[in-house]
Order: structure tokens, then C-alpha cells, then sequence
């Protein structure tokens, strides 16, 4: 028998359709994958089964778990299901607890409410279940704060208390979404551990194909509320019957075309990155030892040429972002020198960089957050212009917005909009026509496409690849990704602990990467390819 | 830990010592010369003179700021031109019936905010929510003498439950004393409940959608229990704020009340001595209520680190 069972289940907020008809089952055991874009309704379908959705929410349909119909269940019912028998991961691991709370408080809490043991008892277990996440005693007493640990121990914290009482259900709600390569196979590891070890049913949701693939038995796709495609997820993925399958299959791994190679050692380099290091101050241990700085960024050498794009891959933390801060002069080096087309950058007045920073811009990875929401595109997109030399007419500034607009594949009639009107890939779109206004040689992208749906980012990645072709715009694409790496770089430089610990052709490193981080990086990135080959083995 | 409140104490150190700059400053640039108000007008300039040396008010500027400042640490105030008695046993005798009044009225005003602020974050946009923020949004517009009168009128002189104004001293028995601070502790409290309910209402409708509150539900925690557990000490940050900085505008309200209810507080005494240019009094007075409000202040920063282990840094 199912352990859940939803069916023909439809979900109004106020006036509009959230879900429309959906069908989904999870038995013991049984890990199933639901799939699909931002707002195609997979949290809405967490929430309802946890009956946490928002006010003005109708739900029709029946959603029966473990025997009982949670559609009708009163509130007192469903307290006692959530947490007991139904347990929840959420994606955002830093806020996810509360901040003012131990982690032991936290995990407990749960374990109190539901068995009413003692609080002793209730700690015991607590301590048990931290032990089991990967949270040993010795470095994670349960007297730690959330702000005290890393986001990947954050998410071990989250997990500790939904699977603290050994629930029947977990559902995960793009559980790693937020973390790194590496902090995600390990997670993933033991949310598989998990479940193997106590019969969990698990709901996984993502927007990433690979992920769900390599984990999940079957695989649900919805699209705008509707179930497209449900069924074993390696036979679902090989032969891809609808068309939607094959869409979200294709984006995920698609690689854009750029039919110009760059050569290799065709021209001076644009951008010269000598010896650069980072250090950071650091909060003294005593009071009589001078504090022992923290480097950020250590001894880093690289270049540039034009029109060529570079990748620089790494965990979270390794000090990728600092490095390109330095790049970009937002901050200043501690050791050694950049040039930019020949001339340092490093230790120049604000005024003197102005040419440097015409020439140089920058695409952020939230298209939400980098754009102020009280003003137009108009002056959103214009922001550079104030870097070139001569003052333009109002005519013209105009008319280079719309050309701008137009080379990312928006109107010009978007100029007088604000940013809240446009779709995140939109957004995205908006800040590389910001990026490209003043025809810069380099842009630095710090993960353009991680917040992005697969297939807006499949046309974000097209949309850099189209520019790098057509302008000769040279790029550093920042991400942990490496799935952008191999989609968009010429060559990939491998950053650990904040050395560059490798360099290369993209083929050459990530097929063949030599140094143990970059290993580890490859070993740990999830891959379509290999991840529906291994299914099939499976599944036969 | 240390380090926060070390320096937390060090600043509060500091903005005492400023203030006690500015109002020495300003008692000097004020018009006025207290010799010569307390001689009266007929006094020859050669008597002004004699006395203005055995006040020392022709020392150097920074000698008598010092010796101001040294006078207050030794809680020798000087004495009052018009009632010719230290000021310091006027402060004593006043301060017990201001400290008191001050204190309930905090204590009300937090017991009847943070309820009403729960109870309106919990029910957002439904009726009791509208009808509790419109008797706030009253509470906040309507003076607090004007709620002080109607008090008088339904509690005093319809009910005749206790007594309309004045102050029999604690000597008449501590029931007795507390009887006449009731309305008006209650008349201050009330615009300052206003206010710190609204403010309750919202910083506890922010943390409800915080994702810590959607976790603490996946738990199984019925939703007052998230409220009460989660929420409220989360929420508890942006209201201490606002109780510390209310606290000057209770002590600015006592001078106010103080006068409706006769009471014969420290308000009504920086009253009668601005109206009598007794600048003695009202520079020691300003001092004590500055000193007062560094103090909460510095209370409030301590309950932070209380509430909020983040400001307590790594053990």
C-alpha cells in the first residue's frame, strides 16, 4: 500500500490555479522525484501534504497519508502528524533556524512535543540524532548557535530535526539548492543514508534534472500545476515521450554554440593578475597575541586575453568572490598587482580608474536583489554611462539603452518599466545590457545563471555566448558550477583554500583533473549523462 | 560577551560626560545672572559682585565645570536660590514619587503593549487586529493630560475609587501612596502602550515569515506555540529599542502629569523652578533625567545580548 496517495488534487490561493489535477504517490522506502520550474507548484504540493500553505488557499482532491485524509484532518491532527510522522527540509539553510535558539533547543523541541519525554531524555535523543547527521559532540555541543555553524551544517541541523523522529514521510524542498557541489553530494548521501535506514518515504523536489535523477526511483514533472510526465526515472529520461521532458532534459544540458574558437596566445593579455593576495583581520584569541590575519585570497596569478573566457570554479568560501572583487577594484589587494590592458589597478585614486571601469562591468547572480526596485530601466540600464568621457545628449544616451536592450533581447519600449515587471531571467537579461552598455573587454559574471531556471538559463548562456561572439567581450565566470564551465569557459582555473590549485583547457580539467580539489569538485557535480546511465543499469 | 558590554558600558560613560558638557553649556549662555536674581533688583552692582565671588561664578570656565561635575559625583548639588536648601534633599523628597510613578507606568505600559501587539500580529488584517490598532492608533493621538482628566472624572469623582489628585507621602502607608500614583501611571502608560503595541504588532508580523517560523511549524508546534516560543523573543529586539528610547518621553510626560494630578514630583519641580529661574535646580534636575535615560539605554543593550546570542559573539 502507498504511504501517500495524492489524487486528483487541485489548489486555488484567492483567484488563481495554483495546481490543477495533480496525481503523485510515494510507498515505504521509495524516494520519488517531483521536477519542475519556479511556479510550476512543487513547494505549493510540499506545503499542502504538510497543510502549511497560506491563507486563501482551497484545496480539492484527496491527499491521503498513512490512512489518514489530511485534506479533511483538523489542525490538532495535523501537529500531531507534522514533525512525527511527516518531516520537512527546506532549501534555505541560513534561515531556516531560529536564530536565537541552540541547536540542541531546536532538535529537541520537537522530540518534547511529540513524546513528551523530559528534557534530558529529549536531549539525549538530540544528541543521538546530531551524531547521526554528521554533527559529532565534540565540535557540535548542543549549546551552539545557528550563526556559529556553516550553511552545509546549518542543512545537517534542519535534517536532524525532521528526521529526529524517525518519520514515515521526509519531504525536501530543494535541499541543497543553496550549497556547493560538494556540500550537496553530501547531503544528498545522507538524505539516501537516511532513508535506506529507516523505510522513509522522501519526496525530493528540484529544479535540478541531475540531482533528481541520481536520487530519485520515480519522477513526477510538473508543469504550471499539471503533472506532464510521471514514471521510473530511468525509462521517464531515456525515452522522454512528452515534449517537456525532452525541453528540460535538453536545457539542462545544453551547451551553447560558439562557432569562433578563441586561440590561445593570439594577443596581449587584457587582464594580468600578478601574485594577488587577501588578508582579512581576524577577532584576537587573547589580548597580549596579536590576532593572526585570515587570507582570503593567497598568492593568485592568472590572465585574461581578449575575447576569451575564463572560469574560476570552487566551493563556497574558497575565495573566488573576494578575487573578483579585487579584479574588478571594488577591493584592494593586500599582496601583489593587477593590470588591466597593461596598466596596474592596484593603489590607483577612484578618478584615475574610471577608463578601467568603463571598460570592465560586472553581472550578479540575483537578478532580484541587484537592481534598486524604485527606479526605471531607463536609468537602471544607463548606470554606466556616467563612465564615459564625454556627457551625452539625451537623444543619444536613449538610444544606446535600446540598442542595449535590444542585444539581450528586450524592447525598447521595456525602458520605461520597473524591475518588479520582468521575470528573473528577465532581470538577468537587464543586467548584462547594464553590463554591456559601455562595450567593456571583460565582464566578471559571479553565478549569472544559478538562480535561473534551467531553460532561462539555457538562453542566458546562449545570450553570453551570442555577445562573447558578436562584441569580443571576454568573460570570468565565477560558479561552482560546473556545468557553466563546461558550457561557457575556453579555460577553467580550479580555486581551493584561496590558491589557484589548477589551470586548463575545460575538457582537460574537468575530464582529467589532476589536483585533489578539483577532483573532488568533478566527482562531486552532478551530471545528466552519467546520472541516467547509471539509472538504467538500475532500473534495467 | 565582556567585550560587548565593556563597550557598551565605555560609550555610555562617554555620552554622560557630552551631555553633562551641553547642559553645563547651556545654563551658561542662558540669560540671567543668579547672583543678581537672588539679591533681587535693587541690589547695588558692588553686593552682586561680592556674591558672585562667594559663588565662584567668576572662576574660569573649566574650574567650574569641574567643580559642577565633582559637586554631582558627590551628590553636593548646591543649594536652590529659591527655596534656600540643598537641592539635593529637594531631589530626594521628589525623586520618591517621580521614580515610582516612572516605573509603573513602564511596567504597564509593557504588560498592556506586548499582549495586544500578540494578539494583533496573530489575527493580521481580521477584525480584532483592525479594532485593537484603531484604539491604539487613538492612543497615540490623544494627549495623555486629556486621558489624565477623563481618568480624574470616572475614576475620582464618579467612581470615588481613589483620590483625584495630590500626594499623601509614603509615611501615610504604602497602599495609601500607591492609590494616588495609580491613575496617573496609567495616564502615562497608555500613549506609550499605544505606540509599543504597534510597534509589537509589526516587528511580530515580520519574524512570522521568517523561514525559522515555517520550520518550527514543520515540527509540529501548534501555531501559538511557534508565537509564544519563536516569534515573540525574536520580536523582542525592535521593541526593547523603542521602550528605551520611550523612556525620555515618559520622563518629559511626568512634568505634564505631574501638574494634573498635584503631585509633588521631580516634573513639577523642573517646572516651578524654570518658571523661577532657579537654574541651580534645573541643571541638577536635566542631569539626573539624562542620567536616567543613559541608564535604561544601557539596560536595554545589556537585555540585547540577552536576547540575541549573535551579540554575544563565539564562547
Amino acid at each position: 500500500m502507498s504511504l501517500l496517495e495524492i489524487e486528483n488534487l487541485s489548489l486555488t490561493i484567492g483567484a488563481t490555479p495554483i495546481l490543477k489535477g495533480v496525481e503523485l504517490t510515494i510507498a515505504p522506502g521509495e524516494v520519488v522525484g517531483l521536477v519542475g520550474e519556479s511556479g510550476s507548484g512543487k513547494s505549493m504540493t510540499a506545503l499542502t501534504i504538510m497543510q502549511l500553505l497560506p491563507h486563501l488557499a482551497r484545496t480539492e482532491g484527496r491527499v491521503i497519508f498513512d490512512g489518514i485524509d489530511i485534506l479533511k484532518a483538523t489542525e490538532d491532527q495535523m501537529c500531531a502528524l507534522r514533525g512525527d510522522d511527516i518531516g520537512m527540509v527546506f532549501q534555505e539553510p541560513m534561515t531556516a533556524l531560529n536564530p536565537v535558539k541552540t541547536i540542541g533547543e531546536q532538535v529537541a523541541e520537537g522530540i518534547r512535543w511529540h513524546t513528551k519525554a523530559g528534557r534530558a531524555e529529549a536531549e539525549e535523543r538530540a544528541r543521538k540524532i546530531l551524531d547521526r547527521v554528521g554533527l559529532p559532540e565534540a565540535k557540535f555541543p548542543l549549546s551552539r548557535y545557528p550563526h556559529e555553524l556553516s550553511g552545509g551544517q546549518r542543512q545537517r541541523v534542519v535534517i536532524a530535526i525532521a528526521c529526529a523522529l524517525k518519520p514515515k514521510l521526509l519531504i525536501a524542498d530543494e535541499p541543497t539548492t543553496a550549497l556547493d557541489v560538494v556540500l550537496q553530494a553530501q547531503i544528498l548521501d545522507l538524505l539516501r543514508d537516511l532513508v535506506r535506514e529507516n523505510r522513509m518515504g522522501l519526496l525530493l523536489i528540484s529544479h535540478d534534472l541531475a540531482v533528481v535523477t541520481e536520487m530519485a526511483d520515480r519522477l513526477t514533472i510538473l508543469r504550471h500545476g499539471e503533472v506532464t510526465e510521471a514514471g521510473d526515472t530511468a525509462r521517464t529520461l531515456s525515452e522522454q515521450q512528452h515534449p517537456y521532458t525532452r525541453e528540460l532534459a535538453l536545457a539542462s544540458m545544453h551547451v551553447p554554440a560558439r562557432p569562433k574558437k578563441h586561440l590561445a596566445g593570439s594577443a596581449k593579455p587584457l587582464l594580468e593578475v600578478d601574485g594577488v593576495g587577501r588578508d582579512y583581520p581576524s577577532r584576537r584569541a587573547s589580548l597580549f597575541r596579536p590576532a593572526q590575519p585570515i587570507r582570503a585570497v593567497d598568492d593568485v596569478s592568472l590572465t585574461i586575453e581578449p575575447a576569451q573566457s575564463v572560469a574560476l570554479v570552487g566551493r563556497s568560501g574558497c575565495g573566488k568572490s573576494t578575487l573578483a572583487r579585487m579584479i574588478l577594484a571594488l577591493d584592494k589587494p593586500t599582496a601583489g598587482t593587477i593590470r588591466f590592458r597593461g596598466e596596474a589597478i592596484t593603489g590607483k585614486p577612484e578618478q584615475a580608474l574610471k577608463p578601467a571601469r568603463r571598460d570592465m562591468q560586472v553581472v550578479f547572480q540575483d537578478p532580484y536583489g541587484s537592481f534598486d526596485p524604485r527606479q526605471k530601466v531607463e536609468k537602471l540600464v544607463a548606470e554606466p554611462l556616467h563612465l564615459l568621457e564625454k556627457q551625452l545628449a539625451k537623444a543619444e544616451r536613449r538610444e544606446m539603452i535600446a540598442h542595449a536592450l535590444d542585444e539581450v533581447g528586450l524592447g525598447p519600449r521595456d525602458m520605461g518599466k520597473y524591475p518588479h515587471e520582468f521575470s528573473g531571467g528577465q532581470r538577468q537579461r537587464l543586467s548584462i545590457a547594464r553590463a554591456i552598455i559601455t562595450r567593456p573587454k571583460l565582464v566578471v559574471a559571479d553565478e549569472p545563471v544559478s538562480a535561473l531556471d534551467v531553460s532561462i538559463r539555457a538562453q542566458i548562456l546562449d545570450l553570453f555566448a551570442e555577445l562573447n561572439q558578436k562584441l569580443g567581450i571576454a568573460y570570468l565566470f565565477i560558479t561552482h558550477d560546473l556545468t557553466v564551465a563546461r558550457a561557457m569557459a575556453d579555460e577553467v582555473l580550479v580555486m581551493h583554500e584561496g590558491k589557484i590549485v589548477e589551470r586548463g583547457k575545460t575538457g582537460d580539467v574537468l575530464d582529467h583533473p589532476r589536483s585533489e580539489a578539483a577532483q573532488a569538485l568533478v566527482a562531486a557535480a552532478p551530471d545528466l549523462h552519467r546520472a541516467i546511465a547509471r539509472k538504467m543499469q538500475e532500473q534495467g | 560577551m565582556t567585550a560587548y558590554l565593556l563597550k557598551r558600558l565605555t560609550i555610555a560613560a562617554l555620552t554622560l560626560v557630552l551631555a553633562s558638557m551641553v547642559v553645563f553649556a547651556v545654563m551658561e549662555i542662558l540669560p540671567g545672572d543668579p547672583a543678581r536674581l537672588m539679591l533681587g533688583l535693587n541690589a547695588s552692582a558692588d553686593q552682586v559682585e561680592v556674591l558672585r565671588n562667594q559663588m565662584g561664578l567668576n572662576a574660569p570656565l573649566l574650574l567650574r565645570y569641574l567643580h559642577w561635575v565633582a559637586g554631582l559625583l558627590s551628590l553636593d548639588f548646591g543649594r536652590s536660590y529659591t527655596y534656600s536648601v540643598p537641592v539635593i534633599d529637594l531631589v530626594r523628597e521628589r525623586i520618591a514619587v517621580s521614580l515610582p510613578l516612572a516605573l509603573i507606568a513602564l511596567a504597564l505600559s509593557t504588560i498592556i503593549a506586548i499582549p495586544v501587539g500578540v494578539f494583533s500580529a496573530s489575527r493580521q488584517g481580521r477584525a480584532g487586529d483592525t479594532l485593537a490598532m484603531g484604539a491604539a492608533q487613538l492612543g497615540v493621538a490623544v494627549p495623555n493630560f486629556w486621558f489624565a482628566l477623563m481618568l480624574i472624572y470616572l475614576f475620582a469623582v464618579w467612581l470615588r475609587l481613589v483620590p483625584a489628585g495630590g500626594f499623601p507621602g509614603w509615611s501615610a502607608g504604602i497602599w495609601t501612596a500607591l492609590k494616588s500614583l495609580i491613575l496617573p501611571a496609567v495616564a502615562l502608560a497608555l500613549p506609550q502602550a499605544a505606540i509599543l503595541a504597534r510597534v509589537a504588532r509589526s516587528a511580530l508580523i515580520e519574524v512570522l515569515n521568517e523561514d525559522y517560523i515555517r520550520t518550527a511549524r514543520a515540527k509540529g508546534l501548534p501555531y501559538r506555540a511557534v508565537l509564544w516560543r519563536h516569534a515573540l523573543r525574536n520580536a523582542m529586539i525592535p521593541v526593547l529599542t523603542i521602550l528605551g528610547l520611550q523612556f525620555a518621553f515618559l520622563l518629559a510626560g511626568t512634568i505634564i502629569i505631574e501638574n494634573v494630578f498635584y503631585l509633588p514630583g521631580l516634573g513639577r519641580l523642573i517646572f516651578q523652578a524654570i518658571t523661577q529661574r532657579d537654574l541651580i535646580v534645573v541643571e541638577s534636575i536635566v542631569m539626573l533625567l539624562v542620567a536616567a535615560v543613559i541608564l535604561i539605554n544601557l539596560l536595554v543593550d545589556f537585555s540585547y545580548a540577552i536576547v540575541d546570542p549573535r551579540l554575544r559573539g563565539r564562547q
